[in-house]
């Protein structure tokens, strides 16, 4: 056996651990494959038994926006220029969003098994299901692209800004995920209650309709809304073909790190009970 | 209890690490809180809270557990079923956090407790290779340079490329060994894992434990049979209701056992 594969000098000491947040990012660090791992598992199996495999994750986003831009566009007949572009992208910031931090909801409850029977990192499974929606968001983008292209959006090199916009998106969905996650092993019906919140959630950002048609007196309302933002700079780099200004970038970054100081910090002080409660 | 905490972590960073035991318990407590009924709902849990009727079932798995284990020894473990063996090895395998006490685990752990607990059967036994190495805490370079190995004690042979439900209960057994034992590591705990296989393969088991033994490594060992507590290791401890009762020399804890 090669004699560089021994062990480096670990010590575990129950009482004398660094603060929760930090060790869970240390032993995250150490468990890095487990992400990779974890993240490559849910992608391969999702597609191993579609036919079409990758495409879904294309079509899914392209049948809605068929569906909204006629039922927008027929029924309620505002006129959004673009609409089709307007609505795919914010349904992906969206869609990120919800799936990511209902997933790292639920992958914590699903792996209670695990938790019982082995050491691991708990923010494992929030990580990973941010993984995975990167993952997701990075297919669906090239639709988006060809949509934005065949329907006549010009577009600038503000769309080079998209990636910073993606990880405050990242950030902040991670923070709520990992509160969530904690949430859920204490209450069950945590997930049917933020099934619930996420429908209010997403009528209540402007992803299908244009913040315009708001009533100007509740729009200080609307703009509490940390996500009006995070779609925001997600969106209008593409659809405008302009970078926001300072001030939304200022306001979505300090959504993104307050929820993830939060979340992780009520996430990591709980670690010491999951294994006794799930 | 504090300062004598903090003149322990002293001596702790003076001396080397050869001197100090491997493992070690100091007034280790676990308790269980089961509630009593089962409140799940927020609202539920909101009302009761209010009310003040949150009650639960306090159970203690453990309690005032102190031992050491020195590096190269094979300690045992037994007692009766719900004695609080495997919350032990729990413990150990840094899976439950103790209520009290302090617990030092001087390298790294491989848990032989439940093989294989992270497989996956739609995933090949290549792919569930690298997903259980990564749930061990191994890098992907240190799991490409054991692959081989892994496989070659492991006795999977073709299989190798089909999913793991193909499997049979043995082949799946030999995986998980293969992948928690593939490096050398400073304690080895064992939970009744050499009841699974054919006697061969338990054999091609012990024998990499007793190697590694030789080089250093500590083994904990739970059991029920006392055979193979006797034959393996050099000091026991009696658990019963979460306490010991017996700890000291293997044969007078399994007389104080039996007897």
């Amino acid at each position: 056996m090669d004699a560089n594969l021994q062990y480096s000098d670990e010590i575990y000491d129950s009482s004398r651990r660094p603060h929760p947040l930090i060790d869970e990012f240390l032993s995250l660090w150490k468990y890095r494959e487990l992400v990779y791992q974890f993240t490559a598992r849910t992608i391969t199996a999702r597609y191993k038994r579609s036919v079409i495999g990758v495409a879904w994750t294309m079509l899914n986003p392209l049948a809605t926006m068929i569906i909204l831009t006629l039922v927008f566009s027929q029924i309620f007949r505002f006129r959004v220029e673009y609409y089709p572009v307007y609505v795919l992208s914010g349904l992906m910031a969206w869609n990120f969003f919800s799936h990511t931090t209902s997933a790292s909801m639920g992958e914590m409850i699903w792996s209670g098994g695990l938790l019982n029977r082995i050491y691991v990192p708990k923010s494992v499974f929030a990580v990973s299901a941010i993984g995975t929606g990167l993952v997701n968001l990075g297919l669906s983008f090239i639709p988006l692209v060809l949509i934005a292209v065949v329907i006549g959006v010009k577009i600038t090199p503000a769309i080079l800004v998209m990636p910073f916009s993606v990880i405050l998106l990242s950030i902040f969905a991670l923070g709520v995920g990992l509160f969530l996650a904690t949430a859920a092993v204490f209450f069950a019906d945590m997930i049917p209650v933020y099934e619930v919140l996420l429908t209010i959630w997403m009528y209540a950002t402007p992803i299908i309709y244009p913040l315009e048609i708001l009533p100007a007196d509740l729009l200080w309302l609307f703009r509490l809304n940390p996500l009006l933002y995070l779609v925001q700079i997600f969106r209008d780099p593409l659809y405008l073909g302009v970078v926001p200004e300072w001030r939304v970038w200022a306001i979505a970054a300090g959504f993104s790190l307050t929820a993830f100081l939060i979340g992780g910090l009520i996430f990591t002080s709980k670690t010491n009970e999951y294994a006794y409660r799930i | 209890m504090s300062t004598l905490t903090a003149s322990n972590t002293a001596a702790i960073e003076r001396q080397p690490t050869n001197s100090h035991p491997v493992i070690s318990f100091e007034n280790v407590a676990v308790l269980y809180r089961v509630p009593r009924e089962r409140v799940s709902g927020i609202k539920e849990y909101a009302v009761r809270w209010l009310q003040r009727r949150l009650s639960y079932e306090e159970f203690w798995a453990l309690q005032d557990i102190s031992f050491e284990v020195k590096r190269g020894e094979v300690f045992g473990v037994i007692g009766r079923n719900g004695a609080g063996k495997s919350t032990m090895l729990k413990v150990m395998a840094r899976v439950l956090h103790p209520t009290r006490g302090r617990v030092v685990m001087r390298g790294k752990v491989a848990p032989l407790l439940e093989l294989g607990a992270g497989f996956h059967p739609e995933l090949t036994g290549r792919e569930n290779i690298y997903l259980n190495s990564a749930l061990l805490g191994f890098t992907r370079k240190q799991v490409d340079s054991m692959f081989s190995s892994i496989l070659d004690f492991a006795e999977i042979g073709d299989f190798i490329d089909a999913p793991l439900r193909t499997y049979s209960t043995g082949m799946v057994a030999r995986l998980g060994f293969s992948v928690a034992s593939c490096i050398r590591p400073e304690i080895l705990l064992v939970d009744e894992v050499l009841s699974v296989g054919d006697s061969q393969f338990q054999e091609k088991c012990l024998d990499r434990m007793n190697s590694y033994q030789k080089q250093g490594t500590t083994i904990v060992i739970v059991s029920h049979n006392m055979g193979t507590i006797q034959n393996f290791c050099s000091r026991a401890l009696l658990l019963e209701h979460g306490r010991t009762v017996a700890l000291g020399n293997v044969s007078e804890v399994i007389q104080h056992y039996t007897g």
